[in-house]
């Protein structure tokens, strides 16, 4: 199968996407994908990783087990995520259907020196999700597509995952806050309402 | 199984887990928590969550957090060499652990592939920053995890409840 032409800019996708978020939680795997959210303007209802490389999807989770009934969502790299694949399995198992996966893939490892990963020589996550059982699971060229997929994002429809392929760039790095129990009790007040300890 | 009688010991644990209002137990399924495993599955407040590896543990754990429920990891000895950089989050965020690890490579191991990680088990987690509550008597086992709920969910800790393969019993050639 040929390989088709890869033309979107992650910052624009991830602002699209959070552009429709209403209220929905949101994790974010470490490097690109954290600098990408912030850009897109912080929000205490954003739990960025700075660490716990593989852990993002599994943190979206045990969050969207917590809270069946917010919308939440796990945007990720391509390298973060191929560290955690088992998540698909463990996921797949609880069907989570208020859980999307946004895996921004360009097939590289950009904190690192832009070494290629897996996704770069084939390896489809989306496949990967759907044969793991996955309600939903597509992979994104094109703005079209995209708009096309924002909606399932939060239609609790899920689990879902959506792999969007994106150019290679070297962006400037817009740093959100990175204190982790800051960011952990403005969170849990966004969930939980004020007077949350802990 | 040699040297173990009917004990009550995964009953207590389960109480003292009720008592927290323990709401997402995830596991890598280890004969020692057997029962307790599938105490939990059967109990309709409590997700019981099949992990592919101790590594997912953490990390579900703080989603839990943040949403507003408790959790804790059940696993074996030999899955707390799994976890330690995910631990990270853990100790950055302070978010609460409550972990209860059955031993192997511990008392009278009868696989030498067991005893390295074993014998790591309490130094590493004492590394990563995890409290280490070792407990080698069945009688102690549920108040100390009851305590160790204490620790993790009011006093922000995280808190390794190791259970000796003493308690656990081992397993024998051929049997």
């Amino acid at each position: 199968m040929a390989r088709r032409r890869i033309v979107l800019k992650r910052r624009n996708v991830v602002a699209r996407i959070l552009k429709d978020r209403g209220d929905a939680l949101l994790i974010t795997g470490l490097g690109s994908p954290t600098w990408d959210a912030a850009a897109a303007g912080d929000d205490a209802a954003n739990f960025y990783l700075w660490g716990g490389m593989g852990g993002a999807a599994l943190i979206g989770l045990g969050l969207a087990m917590a809270q069946p009934r917010r919308n939440v969502v796990v945007i990720t790299g391509d390298g973060e995520f191929l560290m955690g694949l088992g998540a698909l399995a463990t996921i797949a198992v609880q069907k989570p259907r208020n859980l999307s996966i946004v895996v921004i893939d360009n097939q590289h490892y950009g904190e690192t020196g832009m070494q290629e990963s897996a996704t770069e020589h084939g390896v489809d996550l989306a496949a990967m999700a759907r044969g793991a059982g996955f309600e939903n699971a597509d992979t994104v060229y094109t703005a079209k597509e995209l708009e096309a997929a924002v909606p399932g994002l939060y239609a609790a429809r899920g689990p879902s995952l959506v792999a969007v392929k994106v150019i290679l760039e070297s962006l400037p790095i817009v740093l959100p806050p990175r204190d982790g129990p800051d960011l952990k009790m403005r969170f849990r007040e966004v969930v939980l309402g004020d007077g949350t300890t802990g | 199984m040699a040297a173990r009688k009917k004990e009550s010991w995964p009953a207590d644990i389960f109480r003292a887990l009720q008592q927290a209002d323990v709401r997402q137990v995830v596991y890598v399924p280890d004969a020692g928590h057997k029962w307790l495993i599938d105490r939990c599955e059967r109990d309709n407040k409590i997700r019981a969550v099949p992990l592919t590896s101790e590594v997912e543990g953490a990390a579900v754990l703080a989603g839990a957090w943040l949403g507003g429920e408790r959790g804790v990891l059940l696993m074996q000895s030999s899955g707390v060499g799994n976890c330690i950089n995910m631990m990270s989050i853990i100790q950055e965020c302070r978010f609460p652990l409550l972990t209860l690890v059955t031993m192997r490579g511990d008392w009278g191991e009868f696989n030498p592939w067991q005893i390295p990680m074993g014998q790591a088990v309490e130094p590493v987690l004492e590394a990563a920053g995890v409290i280490v509550h070792r407990v080698d008597e069945a009688a102690r086992i549920g108040e100390t995890v009851a305590a160790a709920t204490y620790m993790a969910f009011d006093a922000m800790q995280s808190v390794a409840v190791v259970i000796g393969q003493r308690v656990v019993g081992f397993k024998q050639w051929g049997k």
